[in-house]
């Protein structure tokens, strides 16, 4: 039987030990894991607690992140309850497998400290990783400090695990500005927290001898698109999940979580919408404008990126004049993943707010406070004049010339 | 013994001949039971005494893109077991070690049984597809001289 941990009422840990301490709580049968920076302290805590008797698990040291992903999927059919973490290119290299996951219905739970892609090869967080995933098939939550990776941990195993969702999720945090910087994080105690996420139920396991069954079939025309469609359902269908799941951490917590997190939007004329530590900043570049300049500025920070909340997106920006979607991630040669699907979802209301994108933070570049407020600023120019006074897509916080795409229309 | 080589759950159907569901029917994570039932001593039964799903390809043919196929000839076979031991598909039958003929539903022309078949001359001898067994048996070669 596991040790316990007496733990203080406030908690002074960084997002990977918060990480590390919702693993042990959740009381992880296996993680099969390959380091990679800024996610190693996450399963390298888990080993720490399994080793010195406060886990009763298995912790599977493997040859590559494929590898990783491969012995979390095999321990999953089994009918264990799993976890791992990685970023950046562990993540990349785990991606055929997160399909796999995906498919075959695992709840899988994955920390990413999110990371830069190379070349050129950087350590530094930005969501290029967290980008790669959001066609994998996995709940995607998204924690902005270190409090929310621990609350987002209790909540992943819950929501994954539960019968109608049975998917894998993704646990975002920002690499460094998260992962690596202490804060104050208010844990439950071991109990409440193994209550709330409760004892693992196995579904259709293969540890099951007196029912042998084939996971991972292959299917072809006759039978795929059916069994993706079906996927595809479960995924869009874990939203009132999600929604119950977080009522009841509310209940437990205190804390109150949404698919989308909105802040002083009620009368906002201007949004930003961002993910990760960047809604932070944002909320407080928000309140300053509105005490100094009048600037009626809102922040929108997606909670769940998968599925996407295209309703809950919608209501929060329906009644604003424009908004800045930020993507943290170089697109390829394309607008940024926010700018695209909030656009979408926008243009699904009678108002359609003026919408435009920034590209920022690019391997770990720093977005102060005062860039922030310039683009609230242009947002705002934009409000007054009816009509995107920039050009669509602009890269903030780049040395060189000004660099940006698209102009819009006149007209509107 | 013959019931074990006409066996009437084996191969009953064509590949993908299984009954067409729509996305909102299919199995949960494309996860297949092999059998109907509790399946605990299911390696106590025989094949033909197990109650296969009908996801398991025990009762399907698989076998339709052989172009050669071993044939077996009972009068040379000592019993050795060599080719069931070494059939990839489970498909030389045997009963209290004796061999009783081929799974022609399963197997898939490889070869290896009349690879590994000890006897002189083979008691496994690949032929084409069209040639029916007893040509096969006609045709079959006489016990080769040492050379000294």
């Amino acid at each position: 039987m596991a040790e316990k941990i007496d733990l203080q009422e406030i908690e002074v840990w960084d997002g990977n030990y918060a990480a590390a301490q919702a693993l042990r709580q959740a009381q992880i049968d296996v993680v099969a894991a390959y380091p990679i920076t800024p996610s190693t302290p996450i399963v390298e805590g888990y080993a720490s607690f399994m080793a010195d008797g406060y886990i009763d698990g298995e912790f599977v040291m493997v040859e590559s992140e494929h590898a990783a992903m491969s012995g979390c999927v095999g321990a999953a059919a089994a009918g264990g309850r799993v976890a791992t973490a990685t970023s950046s290119q562990g993540f990349a290299l785990m991606v055929e497998v997160l399909y796999q996951a995906s498919g075959m219905r695992l709840p899988i739970v994955l920390n990413v400290a999110n990371r830069a892609l190379a070349a050129p090869l950087n350590v530094r967080g930005d969501h290029s990783d967290m980008y790669l995933g959001r066609d994998s098939g996995w709940v995607q939550m998204d924690a902005f400090n270190a409090q929310e990776v621990y609350d987002m941990n209790l909540c992943a195993f819950r929501i994954g695990e539960h019968p109608d969702v049975r998917l894998p999720v993704m646990v975002h945090q920002d690499g460094f500005l998260t992962s690596h910087t202490a804060q104050n994080v208010r844990p439950l105690s071991d109990d409440d927290a193994y209550k709330f996420i409760g004892v693992f139920q196995p579904v259709e396991e293969m540890l099951d001898f007196s029912r042998p069954v084939t996971h991972g079939a292959q299917t072809e025309e006759d039978w795929h698109f059916e069994h993706k469609a079906r996927q595809h359902k479960a995924l869009m269908d874990a939203r009132p999940v999600i929604e119950s799941v977080f009522a009841e951490f509310e209940k437990v917590s205190g804390r109150k979580y949404k698919r989308v997190e909105s802040y002083m939007t009620e009368d906002a004329e201007v949004i930003i919408v961002a993910l990760g530590s960047t809604v932070e900043s944002a909320r407080l570049a928000a309140q300053q404008l509105r005490d100094e300049e009048g600037i009626k500025a809102g922040v929108v920070g997606p909670r769940v990126i998968r599925p996407f909340p295209f309703d809950a997106i919608r209501d929060a920006l329906e009644n604003c004049k424009a908004i800045g979607a930020m993507d943290r991630s170089c697109p390829g040669g394309a607008l940024g993943m926010l700018f695209n699907e909030v656009s979408a979802a926008v243009y699904a209301t009678a108002k359609r707010p003026l919408v435009t994108n920034y590209i920022y933070g690019l391997g770990g570049r720093d977005l102060s406070i005062v860039d922030i407020k310039a683009i609230f600023r242009e947002l705002k120019a934009n409000a007054d004049a009816g009509k995107i006074t920039t050009q669509i897509q602009q890269f903030v916080g780049l040395r060189g010339p000004k660099l940006g795409f698209f102009e819009t229309r006149e007209g509107k | 013994m013959s019931n074990v080589l006409s066996n009437e759950k084996r191969g009953m159907r064509e590949l993908g001949a299984e009954k067409k569901v729509g996305w909102d029917e299919v199995t949960h994570g494309v996860v297949l039971h092999s059998f109907e039932d509790d399946a605990t001593d299911v390696a106590m039964r025989k094949a033909e005494d197990r109650n296969y799903s009908e996801f398991n390809s025990y009762t399907a043919t698989v076998a339709s893109w052989r172009v050669v196929k071993p044939v077996y000839n009972r009068d040379i076979c000592i019993d050795c077991q060599n080719c069931w031991v070494w059939c990839p598909d489970s498909s030389i039958i045997s009963r209290d070690k004796q061999i009783l003929g081929i799974d022609y539903d399963h197997c898939k022309g490889c070869g290896v049984c009349v690879e590994v078949c000890p006897t002189n001359p083979k008691s496994l001898l690949m032929f084409g597809e069209a040639i029916s067994s007893d040509d096969a048996i006609a045709q079959w070669p006489v016990k080769e001289k040492k050379e000294k």
